[in-house]
């Protein structure tokens, strides 16, 4: 049971101080997650700063990937929400690159993935509830809580739908953080799982590495199931992003 | 029944609401595929639905995860 005990599936995830760092009480330390956190801001900047700098007419490779990113997202925002909430695609645009940089990021071995923490994912889901609230009430007033009563709704099941609405609102901010959190933390923990299968079962000689083969197979395949989760969540977490955006700008109607 | 075992067994049953989700998930895409064989012209415009309803249901499952977690490390 030595090599068992040596693969932990939870070890990646634990965070080190780099450099210890306390203000008034506060441990403020620079850690890992913060250091990859610096680095998908910088990957993600330095990559879209390269592939506009050329602003050739006919775009280069780097510049059409970086064209495609943006109409990628500012059409599922035009579509989604309108063309009245064109004014936060910044905002969209930016958490999609952040997500999608910081999945891919954590695929590597050795690398920490920031978006396997839940305040991490919590604070993204935070700003955007944060937007739409603050920007439904400003935009409309209390028109904004015609969000909760649904157009079209008999008188008599209207408290129900109401209660429905309310509680459908409140585990937005929940099922929007959690879902990033979970796909990312439960694909590492699978990936690490299967590599612990193959480290354990290739310490028992010669039919073990033969037996091997198999969670080798499995862990390749997986990878590559993560690559698609990585993309696929940071694109859900944006088309998300967009639909409570739409909740803010037309609340009520469609 | 010891505490720690029964946090286990309990981490176990909570895991039981994935395959609810997972029933879900199938259905939607099923559904899309189908929809998708009909009308392949009308496919690309509902992939945004797609992913939406996929989302949204995906959640609960995750929600049932997060339980399971919970039982396991909180």
């Amino acid at each position: 049971m030595a090599a068992a005990d040596k693969v932990d599936p939870i070890h990646q995830f634990h965070i080190n101080k780099l450099i210890p760092l306390e203000i008034g009480g506060y441990d403020i330390s620079f850690t890992n997650s913060a250091l990859f956190m610096v680095a998908t801001v910088v990957l993600a900047s330095a990559f879209l700063y390269f592939s506009t700098s050329g602003r050739a007419l006919v775009p280069s490779r780097l510049q059409s990937v970086g064209e495609m990113s943006y109409e990628f997202v500012a059409s599922m925002l035009r579509d989604s929400a309108g063309s009245h909430a064109m004014k936060f695609f910044p905002l969209v645009f930016s958490l999609f690159m952040f997500v999608l940089t910081a999945n891919l990021l954590g695929l590597f071995p050795y690398f920490f993935t920031v978006t396997a923490h839940i305040i991490v994912t919590f604070a993204l889901a935070a700003l955007v509830i944060g937007t739409v609230v603050i920007y439904g009430f400003y935009k409309n007033g209390f028109g904004f809580l015609k969000l909760f009563v649904p157009s079209g709704v008999p008188v008599y099941l209207l408290p129900l739908v109401v209660l429905i609405e309310v509680i459908s609102f409140l585990s937005r901010p929940v099922s929007l953080s959690v879902r990033l959190f979970a796909n990312m933390l439960a694909g590492h923990i699978t990936l690490k799982v299967f590599a612990g299968f193959v480290v354990s079962l290739s310490s028992l000689g010669a039919i073990g590495i033969a037996g091997a083969i198999l969670p080798l197979i499995m862990a390749v395949a997986i990878t590559a199931l993560e690559v698609l989760v990585a993309a696929l969540q940071a694109y859900v977490f944006a088309m998300l992003t967009c639909m409570y955006l739409n909740d803010a700008v037309h609340p009520g109607g469609h | 029944m010891d505490a720690e075992a029964a946090r286990y067994i309990g981490a176990g049953i909570a895991c039981l609401g994935m395959g609810g989700a997972g029933i879900g998930v199938g259905n939607i895409f099923g559904n899309y595929l189908a929809g998708a064989l009909r009308n392949p012209s009308a496919a690309d415009g509902q992939f945004g639905r797609l992913i939406f309803g996929f989302a949204v249901t995906e959640a609960l499952g995750i929600f049932s995860l997060l339980i399971a977690l919970l039982a396991l490390f909180g």
